[in-house]
C-alpha cells in the first residue's frame, strides 16, 4: 500500500503556513462568502459558507439538506420490491448501481441467489452505469476550469451508454430493472454487438479526455498539489471510491469482498495514485472508466446461458434478520443496512451513500485553500446531491 | 490481475499470493471477537456471527467511545457509517395497512431487538471496516434513558455528520460533539422524524395506492395474494 509520502505532506503544510503568515502581515478583513444553494459549480443545491481572509479560506462549511427527501423513512412504508423505485433516485447518474446492493441485501436475508446469467447482466449494467456516471464527470471537469469543449464530448458519448441502458431496461435514468432473485428481462437482440462498439468508442473518449484535459497545463496547475488528503484522514472520514484510492489506499469492493456478482470473473486493475490531490482523484476516475469498459467487454464474451430469475414467491416476504451489503458504486461505497421483521416491507433501512462521507471532509480540506480552488476541489471530490441528501 | 508467480505447487490459486490478505472467514471473525473481549472484558455484551457473511457485537454505553478506539487500534480504521434504530413497532402499522383500520387488532406488537439483542428502545449502531484484512464489523450499543452517548469524534472525524444526523432524526445526543446543530432539517423543526411514533403525514391522509393495484393473476396458483405488494 502506498501512501502520500511524508515530504509531500510537510511541504504542503509548510506552504500553507507561509501563506498564513503573509496574511497576518497584511491584516486583511475577513468576509463571508456564500456559494449556492443555486450555483452552477455545485451540481445541485449544495450551499457552502466560506469565511475568507483575502483570497484564502479560513473556514468553510457545506450546508446540505436542500434536497432531503427522507428515503429512510419512506422505505419503512414500502414493500421490498417497491423500494428500488425510491433508491434509484439517490445517485441519479448511476441509478442501476443503487439498486444492486439493496437487492443483494434482501437476497442475503432470503438466502437466495440470482442465477449466473442474471449476475453477469447485473454486473454489466452496473459497470455501464459507472461509465455513464463518470463519463459525465470527466466531461464536466473541464467546465469547472473554463474549458467548455470536453463537456460536449462527455454528454455526446454518455448518450451512447444511456441508449444501451435504455435498450436493456427501458429507462434512461431510472431503470428499476433489478428484482429480488434476478432481473426483469433478458437482454434484447443485437444489444451485445452494439455494446461492444460503444465500449470501443468510450475508450476513444477516455483517450480524448486524457489528451484534452489531463495533458493540459492549465488543468494541471489548477489541480496538482491542490486539496491534498492523506490516507489516514481519508479513512477516518470514510472517504470511498476514487477519492480513497487517489490517496494511495488500495481498496475496491468489487475485488475485496465476496458477492454474488460477476466481478471476480473479469480481469481488471484497481488503480491507485499516491498523491491524494485533485489531479489524482480525477486521474483515478479516468482509469476506472477505462477498466469498466474492459470489464463489460470480458463479461459480454463469457455471458452464460440460462434463466435470469431464480424461483421466488410472487408475494415476497423477507425473513427476520439484518443484513449489510455494500458495493463499489461510481461515487464510492454505497451500502444498505436492512432490518426485516418478516413483513412485506423492511423495518428499517439505513442508507450509507458515498457522497455523504465524501463531502463531509470539505471543512477539513478547504481550510487554507484559495477561492478558485474551492470549485476544483469540490469537482474532484465528485458528489451527486441526491447522494448526499438522500 | 495477479502475476503468475511460480510458488509452491500448482494447486494453490496464483491470485491468492498477490492479494493483500486472505478473504474473510469465520476464523478471522472469531479472532476479532477474542481480541475485542481481551480489551473490553464484560463490557462486551453479546456477539452474533452469520457464517461466511458478517459479524455483530454489542457493547455497554460506558465503553462506547472506547470500543471505537480499540477497534481502530486493531486495524479497523475505515469509518463506514453511524446511525440508530428505533425498535418500537410502528403504531401506524406498516405500509400495506390502511391507516384508518390500523387499530383493528388490539394486541400491540411486541418490541423485539435484532441480532445481539438489546434492552432499550433505541440502539445506536456503527460500522467499521478493516481495509487490510478485508473484514467489517457492526457495533451496537443500547441508548440509556438519558438519550446521551459519548461521541466518536476523537477517533473518527467522519462521525461528525453521522452523529448530527442521528441527533436530529432520533433525538440522541452525543456527549462531547461540539456542534449538534441540525444537518438536514430546518433549525426550528419539532420532533424526530425517524422515530417510529413520528407519523408520515402523507401516508396518514391517503392510503398507499399500491394497495389498490394488486390484481389476481389469471393463471396464478398461489392463494395468498390477498394482500398488497406486487412480487414480480
Amino acid at each position: 500500500m502506498t501512501m502520500l509520502n511524508e515530504r509531500q505532506q510537510l511541504s504542503y503544510i509548510a506552504a500553507q503556513a507561509a501563506d498564513a503568515r503573509l496574511n497576518v502581515e497584511l491584516e486583511t478583513d475577513g468576509m463571508t462568502l456564500n456559494i449556492g444553494p443555486q450555483h452552477p459549480a455545485t451540481h445541485g443545491t449544495l450551499r457552502i459558507i466560506a469565511r475568507l481572509d483575502g483570497e484564502q479560506v479560513v473556514w468553510a462549511e457545506p450546508v446540505p439538506g436542500y434536497m432531503h427527501r427522507g428515503y429512510e423513512k419512506l422505505t419503512e412504508v414500502r414493500t421490498f420490491p417497491q423500494v428500488t423505485t425510491l433508491i434509484n433516485r439517490i445517485d441519479w447518474l448511476g441509478s442501476f448501481a443503487n439498486e444492486v446492493p439493496f437487492i443483494l441485501a434482501a437476497e442475503q436475508l432470503m438466502e437466495i441467489e440470482a442465477p449466473p446469467r442474471a449476475q453477469y447482466i447485473r454486473t454489466i449494467l452496473f459497470e455501464l452505469s459507472r461509465i455513464a456516471n463518470i463519463g459525465l464527470f470527466l466531461g464536466d471537469l473541464g467546465v469547472q476550469m473554463g474549458a467548455v469543449t470536453p463537456a460536449f464530448f462527455g454528454f455526446r458519448d454518455r448518450e451512447y451508454v444511456l441508449n444501451l441502458i435504455e435498450g436493456a431496461t427501458g429507462g434512461r435514468f431510472h431503470p428499476n430493472f433489478d428484482r429480488i432473485g434476478g432481473l426483469k428481462d433478458d437482454l434484447p437482440k443485437g444489444w451485445i454487438n452494439e455494446t461492444k462498439q460503444v465500449m470501443k468508442r468510450l475508450r476513444g473518449f477516455c483517450d480524448e479526455i486524457e489528451d484534452l484535459l489531463f495533458g493540459n497545463e492549465i488543468f494541471q496547475s489548477r489541480t496538482r498539489g491542490i486539496g491534498v488528503i492523506p490516507a489516514e484522514v481519508a479513512k477516518s472520514y470514510g472517504l470511498s471510491g476514487a477519492n480513497l484510492r487517489a490517496s494511495g489506499v488500495d481498496w475496491d469492493l468489487r475485488r475485496d469482498q465476496v458477492l454474488p456478482m460477476a466481478w471476480d470473473k473479469a480481469d481488471f486493475k484497481v488503480w491507485t495514485h499516491p498523491d491524494g490531490d485533485s489531479w489524482a482523484r480525477c486521474w483515478v476516475r479516468l482509469q476506472e472508466t477505462r477498466e469498466a469498459t474492459k470489464i463489460v467487454d470480458q463479461l459480454i464474451d463469457d455471458l452464460p446461458a440460462g434463466p435470469i430469475m431464480a424461483k421466488v414467491p410472487r408475494i415476497i416476504k423477507v425473513p427476520e434478520g439484518e443484513a449489510w451489503v455494500s458495493t463499489e458504486n461510481p461515487l464510492g461505497e454505497m451500502g444498505y443496512y436492512v432490518i426485516s421483521k418478516g413483513d412485506l416491507g423492511p423495518f428499517r433501512v439505513k442508507i450509507r451513500s458515498a457522497s455523504f462521507n465524501n463531502i463531509s471532509i470539505t471543512p477539513w480540506v478547504l481550510k487554507g485553500v484559495y477561492v478558485p480552488d474551492i470549485i476544483t476541489i469540490l469537482a474532484s471530490l465528485y458528489f451527486i446531491l441526491g447522494d448526499i441528501d438522500r | 490481475m495477479a502475476p503468475l508467480s511460480d510458488t509452491t505447487d500448482a494447486t494453490t490459486d496464483a491470485s491468492a499470493d498477490d492479494a493483500p490478505a486472505a478473504l474473510p472467514g469465520d476464523g478471522l471473525r472469531e479472532g476479532i471477537v477474542d481480541a475485542l473481549r481481551a480489551e473490553l472484558g464484560d463490557q462486551l455484551l453479546d456477539t452474533h456471527l452469520v457464517p461466511q457473511t458478517d459479524l455483530w457485537v454489542r457493547v455497554t454505553a460506558e465503553v462506547w467511545q472506547q470500543t471505537g478506539a480499540v477497534l481502530k487500534s486493531q486495524g479497523f480504521d475505515y469509518f463506514c457509517f453511524l446511525s440508530a434504530i428505533d425498535w418500537m413497532p410502528s403504531p401506524y402499522g406498516d405500509g400495506e395497512d390502511d391507516p384508518s383500520a390500523a387499530d383493528e387488532d388490539d394486541e400491540p406488537a411486541e418490541m423485539t431487538s435484532g441480532y445481539t439483542g438489546g434492552d432499550t428502545r433505541f440502539q445506536v449502531f456503527a460500522r467499521l471496516t478493516d481495509l487490510r484484512r478485508h473484514v467489517g464489523v457492526t457495533i451496537k450499543v443500547d441508548v440509556p434513558e438519558s438519550m446521551t452517548l459519548d461521541t466518536w469524534l476523537p477517533t473518527f472525524a467522519g462521525a461528525n455528520w453521522h452523529e448530527r444526523e442521528t441527533h436530529e432524526m432520533f433525538g440522541i445526543t452525543f456527549e462531547g460533539h461540539p456542534d449538534m446543530r441540525n444537518l438536514y432539517l430546518p433549525g426550528e423543526f419539532e420532533g424526530y422524524p425517524l422515530r417510529k411514533d413520528f407519523p408520515l403525514l402523507a401516508r396518514m391522509i391517503k392510503p398507499w395506492p399500491g394497495i389498490v393495484d394488486v390484481e389476481p393473476m389469471p393463471a396464478d396458483d398461489t392463494d395468498d395474494d390477498a394482500e398488497g405488494g406486487d412480487g414480480s
